[in-house]
């Protein structure tokens, strides 16, 4: 299961590594196989793999309650999966079937889990950005106490929307929490190429704070998220995090050769920082975990993933009906 | 003539239009280094420069917006939008700009810009990757749009949109970019825009169609073969149409019925109908009828077959104003 803290955890307990150790897991094995299912024509469409970038997603989620809300992006099954999402319906959904989040009407970069705080992955790029920001509208207005976390790439930040609604996340004090995963590429164009000036400059020209964060680090982001959630919950208003990451895999499954675009030595620097490696390591060096302890949690795993996999692909796919249905209230 | 893609037709376009005009430059996400995520735009950075060929941050609505001040300090710039429902963001920028500007400044102000993007559904694509939104386009006054359905029309009419001085926004059947190949005429070749093309003489009945259409109607009227003799008009500009083909048409057979992929409410084939009724009432001899896209979002590939517009409901549709 996934993790579901019910109060924000403000240190890091070796049973919560253990699950940050386990969803990283989950998600990397989720999408190995959610690459095979494409390149064995099982699944049409297209999927972005969040492969690489999995500290964030989890770091930040582990940070969050049940209840809280988070945005997603076209790169969302790590984010969907860290806030609680079942891998059967995920996969249901990537392959059209009806059992899936959204019946199957969605997709790979739509899935919505209500249950789970989950608003929504987005195929537009910084669409999610305001349907965070009023959420957390919602959450200031209600005093319930929850947080709203938008995860969006840099290249949303050349997107104007997400400058209106951090004006007005400051200027109302919201608790919502841009998350920007940095991974230095809008699809095959170096963000340098898309991006000027600072980063950091820009959350600070509407004075909320910002933080830089290794994103490889599961712990580091957690730390910073458990910083910004914090302050928001206490009425401190918006953060933002820019996490440096890496995605590993291609723009989206078919990106094969990137040769021209980023270097193969680029790519393997980068995959030295594996984040699930880093954290593996670190519980092996703190004595929390053997090596044989979490190839156990692997194995598991993997026969979990494997039964979600198979049981999604027998699934049956939605009633053609369904297209003209839920239009309307 | 060489035989080309409907993609390598466009990129054909490109590089004759560039190499043609300096003032032409194209700009959009991924367009320069990568040849745009279709190709459409290879190779156009290494011939013209990075210069004419803008590779731009993730911004529609400012690529657009840019566009307006290119076209007002003399340049003819060429946005491509990744995918049609990339295009919404620039929708802002069209309606609140440039469909007014050359109006309000009494022609003191032109804008010879073209909005490029593949459109519409049939290849297993995600939602919001597979509209139709020409509707939106062609209800938005100072704005031409343009639909091809061939390789040979979809150099022809780039280039023509290109060198049109007003705005044009020209939607490419991506379904067609690798699957469709066809005779291209080398070098300078244009489309007049609001010229239609008869795609097949018939008698007894027309079907209307545009871009990705197209092929649907041709594969109605051959089903149709033995049983009655159908004409294809391939519309080809939405704005400005070709009102004298689609009359004339009209006039022959009597019996008109209009394909669109687009959701129905409101759509272009209701456009046409209303022209149809407006001007050709005496020379029908049925209801025309549209076969369309459903009131939905664009579906999930599994079922978009049960939304698109089939040979099957086209030919039904035929069929029954035929036996009226
Ligand atoms: C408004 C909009 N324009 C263009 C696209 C096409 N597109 C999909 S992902 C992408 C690049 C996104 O880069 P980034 O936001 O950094 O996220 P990453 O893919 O690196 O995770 C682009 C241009 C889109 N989905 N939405």
């Amino acid at each position: 299961m996934a993790t579901e803290p019910t109060t924000t955890p403000q240190t890091l307990t070796s049973e919560l590594a253990l699950q940050m150790y386990e969803q990283m897991r989950r998600i990397r094995s989720f999408e190995e196989r959610v690459n095979d299912l494409y390149r064995s024509a099982k699944m049409p469409g297209l999927a972005h793999l969040y492969i690489g970038e999995e500290a964030v997603a989890v770091g930040v989620c582990s940070a969050l309650h049940r209840d809280d809300y988070i945005t997603s992006t076209h790169r969302g099954h790590g984010h969907c999966l860290a806030k609680g999402a079942s891998i059967e319906r995920m996969f249901c959904e990537l392959l059209g079937k009806e059992a899936g989040y959204c019946h199957g009407k969605g997709g790979s970069m739509h899935i919505a889990d209500h249950e789970h705080g989950n608003l929504g992955a987005n195929a537009i790029v910084g669409g999610s950005t305001g349907i965070a920001t009023g959420a957390a509208f919602s959450a200031k207005s209600r005093r319930t106490g929850q947080v709203a976390v938008c995860f969006f790439g840099e290249g949303a930040l050349g997107q104007g929307v997400l400058y209106e609604v951090m004006n007005m996340a400051s200027l109302w004090q919201l608790p919502v929490i841009y998350v920007c995963e940095q991974n230095f590429y809008n699809e095959y164009t170096h963000y340098s190429e898309t991006t000027a000036g600072e980063v950091a400059a820009r959350p600070a020209a509407f004075g909320i704070p910002e933080e830089e964060v290794d994103g490889q680090d599961v712990r580091a982001v957690f730390d910073a998220a458990c910083r910004a959630v914090e302050r928001a919950r206490s009425g401190g208003g918006p953060a933002f995090l820019t996490c440096a990451t890496y995605r590993f895999h291609g723009h989206h499954v078919g990106d094969i050769d990137r040769g021209y675009y980023r270097s193969k030595d680029e790519e393997e620097q980068w995959r030295r920082r594996d984040p699930v490696e880093i954290l593996a390591a670190w519980l092996v060096d703190r004595g929390i975990a053997d090596r044989s302890k979490l190839e156990r949690v692997d194995e598991n795993l993997a026969a979990e993933i494997a039964a979600a996999a198979d049981a999604a692909l027998e699934a049956p796919y939605p009633d053609p009906r369904e297209v003209n249905e839920h239009v309307y209230a | 003539m060489a035989e080309l893609t409907l993609v390598e037709a466009i990129n054909d376009a490109f590089h004759t239009e560039l190499g043609r005009d300096e003032s032409v430059l194209v700009m959009g996400e991924d367009v320069g280094r990568a040849g745009g995520v279709f190709r459409a735009t290879a190779g156009l950075r290494d011939k013209f420069g990075a210069d004419r060929c803008v590779d731009t941050p993730l911004a529609e609505a400012g690529i657009l917006g840019a566009a307006v001040g290119l076209c007002m300090a003399g340049w003819r710039p060429v946005c491509e939008m990744q995918y049609d429902a990339f295009s919404y963001p620039c929708l802002d920028q069209l309606i609140t700009h440039v469909g007014r500007y050359r109006w309000r400044t009494r022609g003191g102000m032109g804008f010879p810009l073209v909005v490029r993007m593949p459109y519409g559904g049939g290849v297993r694509a995600p939602e919001l990757h597979d509209d139709s939104p020409e509707a939106y386009y062609a209800h938005t006054p100072g704005v031409k749009v343009a639909i091809p359905s061939t390789p040979a029309d979809a150099k022809g009419l780039l280039a023509a949109a290109i060198r049109d001085p007003d705005p044009v926004i020209v939607l490419e059947p991506k379904l067609h970019y690798r699957t469709m190949r066809g005779e291209v005429p080398a070098g300078e070749h244009v489309v007049p825009l609001g010229e239609a093309r008869l795609a097949r003489e018939g008698d007894d009945a027309t079907i209307v169609a545009y871009g990705s259409m197209v092929p649907v109607a041709e594969r109605a009227a051959e089903a149709l073969e033995g049983e009655a003799s159908i004409e294809v008009l391939d519309i080809r500009t939405l704005k400005p149409l070709d009102e004298g083909a689609l009359l004339a048409s009209a006039g022959k057979t009597g019996r008109v019925v209009i394909v669109q992929e687009a959701p129905r409410t409101a759509g272009y084939g209701a456009e046409l109908a209303a022209i149809l009724a407006e001007k050709a009432m005496l020379d029908l001899r049925a209801p025309v009828i549209r076969v369309t896209g459903y009131d939905v979002p664009y579906p999930y590939w599994q079922i978009e077959d049960a939304y698109m517009p089939s040979v099957e409901r086209v030919v039904a549709a035929v069929r029954k104003t035929l036996e009226f």
